[in-house]
């Protein structure tokens, strides 16, 4: 707003108070920054420090690949055509010379074998997804077995599951485009899996494909809900997660001077925009490298889709192979209620189920902040062994994971390795139940154990493989004291104490109510944190007693 | 535990090296962040002289990829197939163009953080964090503030005004939701018939040989053979051949008259000749591996397993109920022939399935 004050208001005003520029280039950003207000951000993030360690570079991989999915994913609409209009095949492949075939299965075929490099670009978007999601999945390992997810990062940890989620099943949508028999299988499938819902199944069926399996329209809306819908999410979330990692700044493992008030590391400007875009081609590099020389969903080698053909060893990609394995290990089970009504838990139990395996490990951090109750931000990353039932609780998940990948997959473990099918089922099913109870116990006392030797280490220095001989004779192996750096490092964990329960009379004498919930938080926290569940560090006055002569060699 | 040492400045940790620390005081203290290590590029003018060319190199090996990239693109047909070990036959201008971008990409990364690593500054700098919450005076303030907007809106106390808002904004995306009713039709009674219903003892519709496109006598069907079949007049050239072919497959299957085991579906047969719809009762597959000595039919998708001698049933696997049998007889010239639908419905199984 102008004043009234009484200063002349000629042509001779100059239109900024800033200094003149001296470049050029001073002279665009100030026009920008006048603009879009560009100084004030880069101040704040030009030189921001990013802390240095290899599983950083997890999160990395995912956000190029899905770069490279997109960039990829363009290019090959411009020649697939999502339309299950029925076409004859005049092709350059010789073998489905005047065979029937949908559009999108021609057109993938012209992609492959007409357009130079179309195939090159299939098979980068192809595996790129590959990588995206595995890339996703291990990110999220080192989240969890990191303790990274703890306050303030609880929702970032959200986005991050949902982003892996809606990978899933985009991945999913975009190899049943070409309508290949392999694919045409996995939408075949799907329609089984939809049926099974109660009372709506039907309904949902019709209004998904349209009419009766498979129709003409399940193709075009899946390359709408593949090429937008859920890329478009997927951006936004993508987006919010990014902006939350800045926000946050990143974590750091504990070490000499890296504190939870500090975060440690090398700038942005230059180092990091260095190393992390040059990660960005050597990603891209290696997967265009790939797919030059490994082929991946050879749709010719299938042929195109017919609801009466299948070929052996159908497998849907990776990611999916743990909901297959939930759906061939599950025993068939049909009941009739409400009378006459079916309920097919044989199918609708492991679609229950499936969403359940992953949100298992995704409500975990609320689980574990309830039972710590635990309102501190933390931004120096656990070591897993530090955390026992966190790490032991995350590993048991990968076994059972893992198992249902083997059950997903027990036709080719059948023949290739001349196993029966019956009996790798039989095992998965026992699996399923066992194996992460069994992974949990060991997990969690082989972190115990770790903890032990760190606590050895520190109190007793480490082995150093001098023999020396004492003069009555006695050999001893000379230990080496640690640094002070890495007694700061292997003594810098927290460690909570179980919470207790108030005492059953209080001073009046009167019984006290605990809750039900109250008390199993009491037993959960003695779990997490009692005498079972961690190795006290090393105490000033152990170190005092030990290194005051006696034992020290 | 203390951080009376811990202060992070290089300089003055520099000093307090190794056990002097731990002499006076806490024995795990924090010495602070460790001196910067010159690398040889630091100190030696000949070593990041090297490191600059190497760099460039990189860079200009990616140049020339990229320019093989374009050449490879112009001189190799598309249907070049060449043998490259250990890969075997693979397409000439497939492995050309991805391994030429893929070196092209590959090296200018390589080059990126070989500059990062070798020639920019490596000093750890610490930077400080603040709490993501606000303080208590922000707070206050903002709570105030949207009190205030809260109260000058009149929303809490016009319950008129709020009531008919929620009721009008719960209601408008109803109209979305009626918008999606044209996606498909009801289920009606879709699911529950085959394109075998429109036979009847005095129209019966032949069983069409899947391979031959011919109708079948008794004699072609042999014992431990797997024959697929679809219903006379229903061509691969119809609009509809997909659908209906989801549902109408068969496999016909002849098993020794000793061997069978279910006096119902022997019945259901023709002479030892049984037919079985494709359609897997699990999610749909259709079957199409066959053990003729136990006859066992097994659905490649999920091993569902049926015993074809025993009514197709279930001894193996996820599938939930047998297959549906088709009733099969011959007609005057003796070709195979149905008289009516399946007795239940094909396919996966579906809430308003009969059972």
């Amino acid at each position: 707003m102008s004043t009234t004050s009484g200063t002349s208001t000629g042509a001779t005003t100059p239109s900024s108070t800033r200094a003149k520029p001296a470049s050029k280039w001073e002279a665009a950003a100030d026009w920008t920054d006048g603009r879009l207000g560009i100084y004030s951000l880069a101040k704040a993030n030009l030189r921001k420090i990013f802390p240095d360690h290899w599983s950083f570079m997890l999160g990395e991989i995912c956000l190029y690949t899905f770069i490279i999915i997109i960039l990829t994913g363009v290019y090959l609409t411009l020649f697939f055509k999502p339309s299950m209009a029925e076409t004859v095949y005049t092709g350059s492949y010789v073998p489905l010379d005047g065979i029937r075939m949908s559009e999108a299965y021609a057109s993938t075929m012209n992609i492959s074998f007409e357009v130079r490099g179309g195939l090159l670009i299939r098979q980068i978007h192809h595996w790129a997804a590959i990588v995206f999601v595995a890339a996703m999945l291990v990110h999220m390992m080192r989240v969890f077995f990191t303790g990274a997810f703890r306050k303030p990062r609880e929702i970032n940890w959200l986005f991050g599951a949902g982003l892996l989620f809606l990978g899933m099943f985009d991945g999913f949508m975009g190899y049943s485009l070409p309508d290949d028999l392999l694919s045409g299988t996995g939408i075949r499938f799907m329609e089984g899996a939809i049926l099974a819902v109660p009372i709506v199944g039907t309904y949902l069926e019709m209004f998904l494909y349209g009419g009766e399996f498979p129709g003409q329209d399940i193709v075009p809306r899946f390359f709408t809900i593949h090429v937008l819908l859920i890329p478009g999410i997927m951006l936004g979330l993508l987006v919010a997660h990014l902006i939350l990692v800045f926000y946050h700044k990143h974590t750091q493992f504990a070490g000499p001077g890296r504190k939870e008030e500090n975060v440690v590391g090398m700038p942005l400007m230059p180092v990091y925009m260095a190393k992390a875009g040059g990660f960005f081609f050597l990603v891209f590099g290696v997967i265009a490298a790939v797919s030059a020389i490994a082929t991946v969903n050879p749709i010719w080698s299938y042929g195109p889709y017919r609801p009466d053909q299948v070929s052996t060893d159908a497998q849907p990609d990776w990611y999916m192979g743990f909901s297959e394995g939930l759906i061939r290990v599950m025993p068939g089970w049909e009941i009739s209620v409400w009378g006459g009504h079916t309920l097919n838990l044989g199918v609708f139990i492991p679609l229950m189920v499936f969403p359940l395996v992953l949100a298992v490990i995704w409500l975990y951090p609320f689980l574990e902040a309830w039972v710590t109750g635990d309102k501190r931000e933390h931004h120096i990353a656990d070591r897993p062994r530090n955390a026992p039932v966190r790490t032991a609780f995350g590993a048991a998940w990968i076994s059972l994971y893992l198992v249902l990948l083997i059950g997903g997959g027990n036709d080719l473990i059948a023949t290739h390795l001349h196993l029966s099918i019956n009996s790798i089922t039989y095992f998965v099913r026992v699996s399923f139940f066992l194996l992460p109870v069994i992974v949990f116990i060991i997990t969690k006392r082989w972190c115990l154990g770790l903890q032990r030797r760190d606590k050895e280490k520190v109190l007793h220095g480490r082995e150093s493989g001098v023999i020396k001989r004492l003069p009555h004779g006695e050999f001893v192996e000379v230990h080496a004291d640690l640094s002070q750096a890495d007694k700061f490092t292997l003594t810098a964990h927290e460690q909570p104490q179980p919470i207790e329960l108030p005492a059953e009379v209080d001073e009046n004498g009167v019984a006290r109510k605990v809750g039900r919930l109250a008390k199993a938080r009491a037993k959960l926290s003695e779990g997490f944190f009692g005498d079972s569940g961690q190795i006290a560090k090393p105490t000033a006055e152990e170190h005092a007693e030990i290194t005051s002569g006696h034992g020290h060699h | 535990m203390s951080h009376d040492i811990s202060d992070n400045s290089p300089q003055a940790h520099g000093a307090s090296h190794g056990s002097e620390v731990a002499e006076h005081g806490n024995p795990f203290a924090d010495p602070g962040l460790p001196a910067h290590l010159p690398r040889r590029t630091d100190i030696d003018e000949r070593a990041a002289k090297r490191a600059e060319r190497q760099v460039s190199l990189l860079f200009i090996v990616s140049m020339l990829a990229t320019i093989g990239f374009i050449a490879s693109y112009v001189i190799f047909p598309i249907d070049k197939i060449v043998y490259i070990f250990p890969l075997g036959h693979v397409s000439a201008l497939n492995f050309a163009l991805g391994m030429t971008l893929g070196v092209a990409l590959f090296c200018i990364g390589a080059g990126a953080v070989h500059w990062a690593r070798t020639l920019m500054s490596d000093h750890e700098i610490p930077a400080e964090r603040h709490p993501i919450e606000a303080d208590d005076e922000v707070r206050a303030d903002v709570i105030e503030q949207f009190k205030t907007g809260a109260a000058e809106s009149g929303f809490g106390r016009r319950k008129l005004l709020r009531n008919t808002l929620i009721g009008s904004m719960a209601l408008v995306p109803l109209s979305g939701v009626v918008l999606l009713r044209d996606l498909g039709p009801l289920p009606e009674q879709k699911l529950l018939h085959t394109g075998w219903d429109k036979a009847t003892p005095q129209n019966p519709i032949a069983l069409i040989n899947m391979n031959t496109n011919r109708p079948m006598k008794a004699e072609d069907i042999v014992q431990g053979s797997l024959t697929f079949a679809k219903p006379e007049g229903l061509e691969e050239d119809a609009p509809d051949f997909q659908q209906q072919i989801a549902k109408d497959a068969l496999m016909l299957v002849r098993i020794a008259p000793g061997d069978l085991k279910d006096q119902q579906s022997a019945e259901l047969g023709f002479d030892g000749i049984l037919a079985y719809s494709k359609i897997c009762t699990h999610v749909g597959c259709p079957i199409s591996l066959y053990e003729q000595q136990t006859h066992h039919a097994l659905c490649p998708c999920h091993q569902s397993t049926f015993d074809l001698a025993d009514g197709a049933r279930v001894i193996f696997g996820p599938a939930g109920h047998p297959l549906p049998q088709l009733k099969i007889t011959t007609d005057e010239q003796g070709f195979l022939v149905a008289t009516g639908d399946f007795d239940e419905p094909v396919g996966p199984s579906y809430w308003e399935r009969p059972r």
